[in-house]
C-alpha cells in the first residue's frame, strides 16, 4: 500500500509562471437546487495544483452533483468556478476538457472490440483519414505512457486486457485530450488490491508531474493512503476540508454521517457446530455456457460465517446462484442439513427455500426485489406459497401487517408497506431483502454483496444483523468484492480465482497482501489451485479465533 | 438534463387517452373536410349512431363484448411480460370449439349450451396459444413472432377446413352448416325489444364475468402475484423460485382462452355458423383496447365500449353520409388505433412538462429522485 504523501511536498512545488494561481480548481459558493431539494449548498472548495484531493460523503451527499457541475453536466444556480484562477462557465463536458478537466467514470466508456489505440483517439480524430491520426496518436500515447508510467499495449483489444488496464486506458484518454485535472469516480471498485496499488502509484506519478487529481470514493482507507487533502460532504454541504495527515478514518466517518460510527465490526468468537451447507465438486456454467465454477468444494458449519473473497467475475456470482437454485449445476452436489438438494429446473430456488436456505442476492434491484411492486409485495417474494399469506387467494391484509412489523424491526424508513419499492433508498431496499430472508429463520443464509450501494449507517446495521444470525447458530456464506467486509465479518475466508477456490485463510492472521496475491491467482505458498479446496470440517482452520 | 415525473394516475388513465382520442378525431376531421363534408355533422352522426337509440347501443355493446375478450387476452399476457398478438388466430380457431358444442347440443337448451360452448372455445383457444407459449418457454422462439405466424396458420387452416371439410354439400359459400335450435345463443332483444335488431346476446354476461375474473386473477391471487413478478422482472421470479417456463405456457393458455370466447359471441351469437373471417379483426383491435385500457379491466371495459361505438357509429355514418365510404370508416378506426395504441406516448412528454410547470413541487421531487439515483 502506498504511503500517504505528505502535503508539504505539494506546497514546495513551484507554481508555473508565478502569476498563475496555485489552485487548479476553485469553487465559490456553489448552489444547486432541484426545487426544494438543495443538492449543493454554498459549496466552497479549493483544490491545489499538483495534489490528490479526496472527496468523501454518503450516497446523496451531493458529491456527484458537485462533480457534474464541474464537468459541465449541470449548471450551478449560483456560485463561481475558477479554473487556474480564471472564472469559467463550463457548459458541457467538451468545454470542461478544453479547460483541462478530464473525468474517469466508474463504469468505463470504452468500445470493447476496439484496440486501446483506437479507443484513445475515439472522438479526438484529427481528420477523416484514420491512418494519420493513428500514427500520431501512437507516438503521443507512447510519450504519455513513459511519462506517467502507464504502460499499455496500444494494439491490444480492450476486451482482452484486465480491468486495471482498461482503467489505464480511461486515464490515458483523458491525458491524451490534454487533461490537467483528473476526476476519478470510485476508481477502485472493480480492481484487485494489486491493481488498486498500481493505480495509486500512477496517481502519485501524475501528481508528481504536476497534474491534479480529484478522487471520489467511499473507501476511507484509500483516502488515508493516497490523498493529500480530503473534503467531506454531508447533505449537500461541504462540512470539512483538511490535510489528510491531520485526520483519521473514524473522524472522517463521523463527519460523513454526523454521528459516531463503528467502523470495526464487533463480534465475539465463533462456535461452529456441524456442517449445515456442504458444496461438493460443484461445476457451473454461465448463460453463455462458459464454465465459471470449476469443481468447487467446501462446507459451512452452524454458527460460522465463511467469506468468499475474490475479484468480481471469478465465478462467485455463479456459485451463489447455483447454491440458491437459480442456476443449474453441470455436476456436483449441494448438501443442506445432510440432504442433497435437487435444484435442477427453473424453480430450483423454491426447493432450496423449502429445504431451509435463505438467499440475499447480489443484485437486489433485479433479483431480490421487484422495484415496481409495493413494499409488502416484496416482503413475500420467494415465500408467496406460504399458507400464512392465504391459500390460492392472497391474504393481502396479513402480508401487509407482517411487512409493516418487519419494517419496524429492521428500521426500514419510511415504514410504509404501501410505498413503491423503487422509492426506498439503497440501504432501505437492502434491509427489506434482509428482513424477508432472515425472518424466515433459515438454517443456511447465503449473502451476496450485502452492502453494495448502501450508506455507512446502514452498513453497520446490516453487519450486526449478519453477526446476530451467526450467533443464532446459522451457517452463513458471504460473498463480497469488498475485501474489508470479508475480513471483518468472516470466521474463515476462502479465496476464489478463475472459478476455483485457490486458498483458505484465517481473517485474524492473513494479511491483505497474502489475500491479494491469492485473489490474483498466485497461491500464498506457491501452489496455485486447490490448496484450500478440500471439503469438510477437518480442513477448517482458525474458525474459533476471534 | 430533463427530469421527468410520471403523470398523476388520473391523467395517465383518463386524460391522456381522451387527448389521444381527440387528436385522432381532429385528423379524421381534416379528411372529412377534404372530401367536402362537415366533420361536426359526421361526428354527431357517429355518436348518435353508437349511443343515440336502442339498436345502436345494442350493436355497440355487441362489438364491445368481443373487444373485452381480446383486450383481456392481450392484457393478461402483458402483465406477464408477454406480447400476445395471436388473439385473432386464437379466436378464429376457437370457433371450432363453439360450433362443435352448438351442433352436439343443438337439441338441448341454450343455458346448457352457453357455458359448455364457452368452455369449449376457451379450451381450443388455449390449445392454439399453447404452441407459441411452449416454443417461447422451452425453445426461446419469441412469442411475438410465433403468434403473428400462428394468425396466418389459423387463417389458412380455417379456410381449408371451411372449403374442404366443413362446408355442407350443395352450399356455395365456404361456411359450416347452421345451428338451428339450442345452439343459437339468445339475443337480448328477445327480452328487451329496445335493442331492435342488434345482435347483442347473452355472451356479454361472460364478458363482465371475465373482467371481474381477470381482476381477481391478476391482483388477488398468488398465481397473479407470480405472473406479475415474471412480467416485471424475470430474474426476480427466477430468484423467487417461480418456474418461468411453466408460467409462460400457462399465461399464454389463459390468454388464448380469453380470446377464444370471442368465438361464442360471433359464431353462436350472430352467425349461427362459422363463415370466413368470422372474428373480423377483433383480435388485432384487442391490442389497442388493452393499450388504451392500461391493461386494467376497468380501462379495458371503457376502451372496448369506445371501440364498439366506433364500429357501430362508423356503420351509421356510412349509411347516412354516403360521401363517407367504407374506406373512410376504416381510416377513422385506424386513426384511433394509431393514436391510442401505437402512438399512445405521443403527448406524454408534453403533458408531463405541463404538469411540472403546473406543480413545481412535483418537479422538485422528480429531480431529486433522479439525482439520488445517479449518485454513486
Amino acid at each position: 500500500m502506498s504511503q500517504p504523501h505528505s502535503s508539504s511536498n505539494a506546497e514546495q512545488r513551484p507554481s508555473k509562471g508565478g502569476a498563475v494561481s496555485d489552485l487548479a480548481i476553485e469553487l465559490r459558493g456553489i448552489n444547486k437546487s432541484f426545487g426544494p431539494v438543495r443538492a449543493n449548498r454554498d459549496i466552497d472548495l479549493k483544490v491545489r495544483r499538483g495534489t490528490i484531493h479526496g472527496i468523501v460523503g454518503e450516497n446523496g451527499a451531493g458529491k456527484s452533483t458537485l462533480m457534474s457541475i464541474l464537468y459541465g453536466f449541470y449548471t450551478a444556480d449560483s456560485g463561481e468556478i475558477l479554473v487556474n484562477g480564471q472564472p469559467a462557465h463550463i457548459t458541457d463536458s467538451r468545454h470542461a476538457l478544453q479547460l483541462g478537466i478530464g473525468m474517469v467514470h466508474q463504469h468505463f466508456m470504452l468500445v470493447d472490440n476496439f484496440s486501446i489505440l483506437e479507443n484513445v483517439i475515439l472522438g479526438a480524430e484529427d481528420n477523416a483519414l484514420l491512418a494519420s491520426s493513428l500514427s500520431k496518436a501512437r507516438k503521443e500515447l507512447k510519450r504519455l505512457s513513459d511519462e506517467y508510467g502507464l504502460s499499455v499495449d496500444p494494439d491490444a483489444i480492450v476486451q482482452d486486457v484486465s480491468v486495471g488496464q482498461q482503467q489505464r486506458v480511461e486515464i490515458l484518454k483523458a491525458l491524451y485530450r490534454g487533461a490537467d485535472t483528473l476526476i476519478l469516480d470510485e476508481p477502485t471498485g472493480v480492481l484487485t488490491p494489486e491493481e488498486a496499488d498500481d493505480l495509486f502509484r500512477v496517481l502519485n506519478v501524475l501528481r508528481d508531474q504536476g497534474k491534479t487529481v480529484i478522487l471520489i470514493t467511499h473507501k476511507l482507507r484509500e483516502i488515508m493512503a493516497i490523498t493529500d487533502f480530503v473534503s467531506v460532504m454531508r447533505q449537500g454541504q461541504m462540512v470539512a476540508t483538511m490535510p489528510t495527515k491531520d485526520t483519521s478514518p473514524e473522524k472522517l466517518a463521523e463527519l460523513m454521517v454526523g454521528r459516531r460510527v463503528l467502523l470495526r465490526v464487533e463480534k465475539g468468537s465463533a462456535h461452529p457446530g456441524k456442517p449445515l451447507l456442504e458444496v461438493k465438486n460443484l461445476v457451473v456454467a454461465d448463460d453463455l455456457k462458459v464454465v465459471r465454477v470449476k469443481d468447487v468444494s467446501f462446507s459451512v458449519r452452524a454458527g460460522e460465517i465463511v467469506g468468499i473473497a475474490g475479484v468480481a467475475g471469478n465465478g462467485q456470482s455463479e456459485l451463489l446462484e447455483s447454491i440458491a437454485g437459480m442456476r443449474d449445476q453441470l455436476s456436483g452436489d449441494v448438501v443442506l442439513n445432510g440432504h442433497v438438494l435437487s435444484l435442477e429446473g427453473d424453480d430450483g430456488a423454491h426447493r432450496a427455500r423449502l429445504a431451509g436456505l435463505a438467499h440475499v442476492p447480489e443484485d437486489r434491484q433485479t433479483e431480490g426485489l421487484v422495484v415496481q411492486f409495493e413494499e409488502w409485495e416484496n416482503n413475500i417474494l420467494g415465500y408467496q406459497h406460504d399458507p400464512a399469506y392465504g391459500r390460492g387467494l392472497l391474504d393481502i391484509a396479513a402480508a401487509r401487517r407482517q411487512a409493516e412489523e418487519r419494517m419496524h424491526k429492521f428500521d426500514v424508513r419510511p415504514a410504509n408497506p404501501r410505498l413503491k419499492t423503487a422509492n426506498f433508498s439503497g440501504g432501505n431496499q437492502q434491509k427489506i431483502v434482509l428482513a424477508r430472508e432472515m425472518e424466515q429463520d433459515p438454517s443456511v443464509l447465503i449473502v451476496g454483496q450485502p452492502t453494495r450501494g448502501v450508506d455507512i449507517g446502514a452498513i453497520e446495521f446490516i453487519h450486526n444483523q449478519i453477526i446476530k444470525m451467526r450467533d443464532a447458530g446459522k451457517a452463513i456464506l458471504l460473498v463480497s468484492v469488498e475485501l474489508d467486509e470479508i475480513r471483518s465479518l468472516s470466521d474463515r475466508i476462502l479465496v476464489m480465482f478463475d472459478g476455483k477456490i485457490v486458498g483458505e485463510a484465517d481473517p485474524a492472521t492473513a494479511t491483505e497482501g497474502e489475500l491479494g496475491l491469492m485473489m490474483a491467482g498466485i497461491g500464498a505458498d506457491g501452489h496455485a489451485a486447490r490448496s484450500g479446496a478440500g471439503a469438510g470440517p477437518a480442513h477448517a482452520v482458525g474458525g474459533d479465533q476471534p | 438534463m430533463s427530469a421527468r415525473r410520471p403523470l398523476p394516475r388520473w391523467a395517465d388513465v383518463a386524460l391522456l387517452p381522451v387527448l389521444n382520442l381527440v387528436l385522432a378525431l381532429i385528423v379524421f376531421s381534416i379528411f372529412v373536410l377534404l372530401i367536402g363534408q362537415n366533420p361536426l355533422q359526421a361526428l354527431a352522426i357517429m355518436i348518435n349512431g353508437a349511443f343515440g337509440y336502442g339498436e345502436g347501443v345494442g350493436f355497440t355493446l355487441h362489438f364491445a363484448t368481443s373487444f373485452v375478450f381480446t383486450g383481456l387476452c392481450v392484457a393478461v399476457a402483458a402483465h406477464a411480460g408477454l406480447f400476445n398478438i395471436g388473439g385473432e388466430g386464437q379466436a378464429y380457431v376457437a370457433s371450432l370449439g363453439a360450433i362443435a358444442v352448438g351442433f352436439l347440443m343443438d337439441h338441448t337448451v341454450w343455458w346448457l349450451v352457453l357455458p359448455v360452448a364457452i368452455l369449449a372455445s376457451m379450451a381450443v383457444g388455449a390449445a392454439w396459444a399453447f404452441i407459441p407459449g411452449y416454443l417461447q418457454a422451452k425453445r426461446g422462439s419469441h412469442v411475438v413472432i410465433t403468434t403473428i405466424m400462428f394468425n396466418f396458420i389459423a387463417s389458412s387452416l380455417m379456410a381449408y377446413l371451411l372449403v374442404y371439410v366443413l362446408k355442407p354439400v350443395g352450399v356455395q359459400e365456404p361456411s359450416t352448416a347452421n345451428v338451428v335450435a339450442a345452439g343459437k345463443i339468445p339475443q337480448l332483444r328477445q327480452f328487451f325489444p329496445w335493442f331492435g335488431g342488434a345482435p347483442l346476446n347473452m355472451t356479454i354476461i361472460f364478458a363482465i364475468l371475465a373482467l371481474i375474473g381477470v381482476y381477481i386473477l391478476i391482483w388477488r391471487t398468488k398465481f397473479g402475484y407470480a405472473l406479475r413478478t415474471l412480467g416485471h422482472s424475470p430474474s426476480a421470479s427466477l430468484y423467487a423460485g417461480i418456474s418461468n417456463s411453466r408460467m409462460i405456457i400457462i399465461v399464454m393458455m389463459i390468454s388464448g382462452a380469453l380470446a377464444g370466447m370471442v368465438a361464442v359471441n360471433e359464431v353462436l351469437g350472430v352467425q349461427s355458423r362459422i363463415v370466413i373471417d368470422v372474428t373480423a379483426g377483433y383480435g388485432f383491435v384487442g391490442i389497442a383496447v388493452a393499450l388504451m385500457g392500461r391493461n386494467h379491466p376497468i380501462g379495458i371495459a371503457l376502451a372496448a365500449v369506445l371501440f364498439g361505438a366506433l364500429y357501430q357509429g362508423g356503420l351509421d355514418l356510412q349509411f347516412y353520409m354516403p360521401a363517407i365510404t367504407r374506406d373512410m370508416i376504416v381510416v377513422i378506426q385506424a386513426l384511433v388505433i394509431m393514436f391510442t395504441g401505437a402512438m399512445e406516448g405521443l403527448l406524454r412528454p408534453g403533458l408531463e412538462s405541463a404538469f411540472m410547470l403546473y406543480s413545481p413541487r412535483q418537479k422538485a421531487d422528480a429531480v431529486a429522485r433522479e439525482t439520488v439515483g445517479t449518485e454513486s
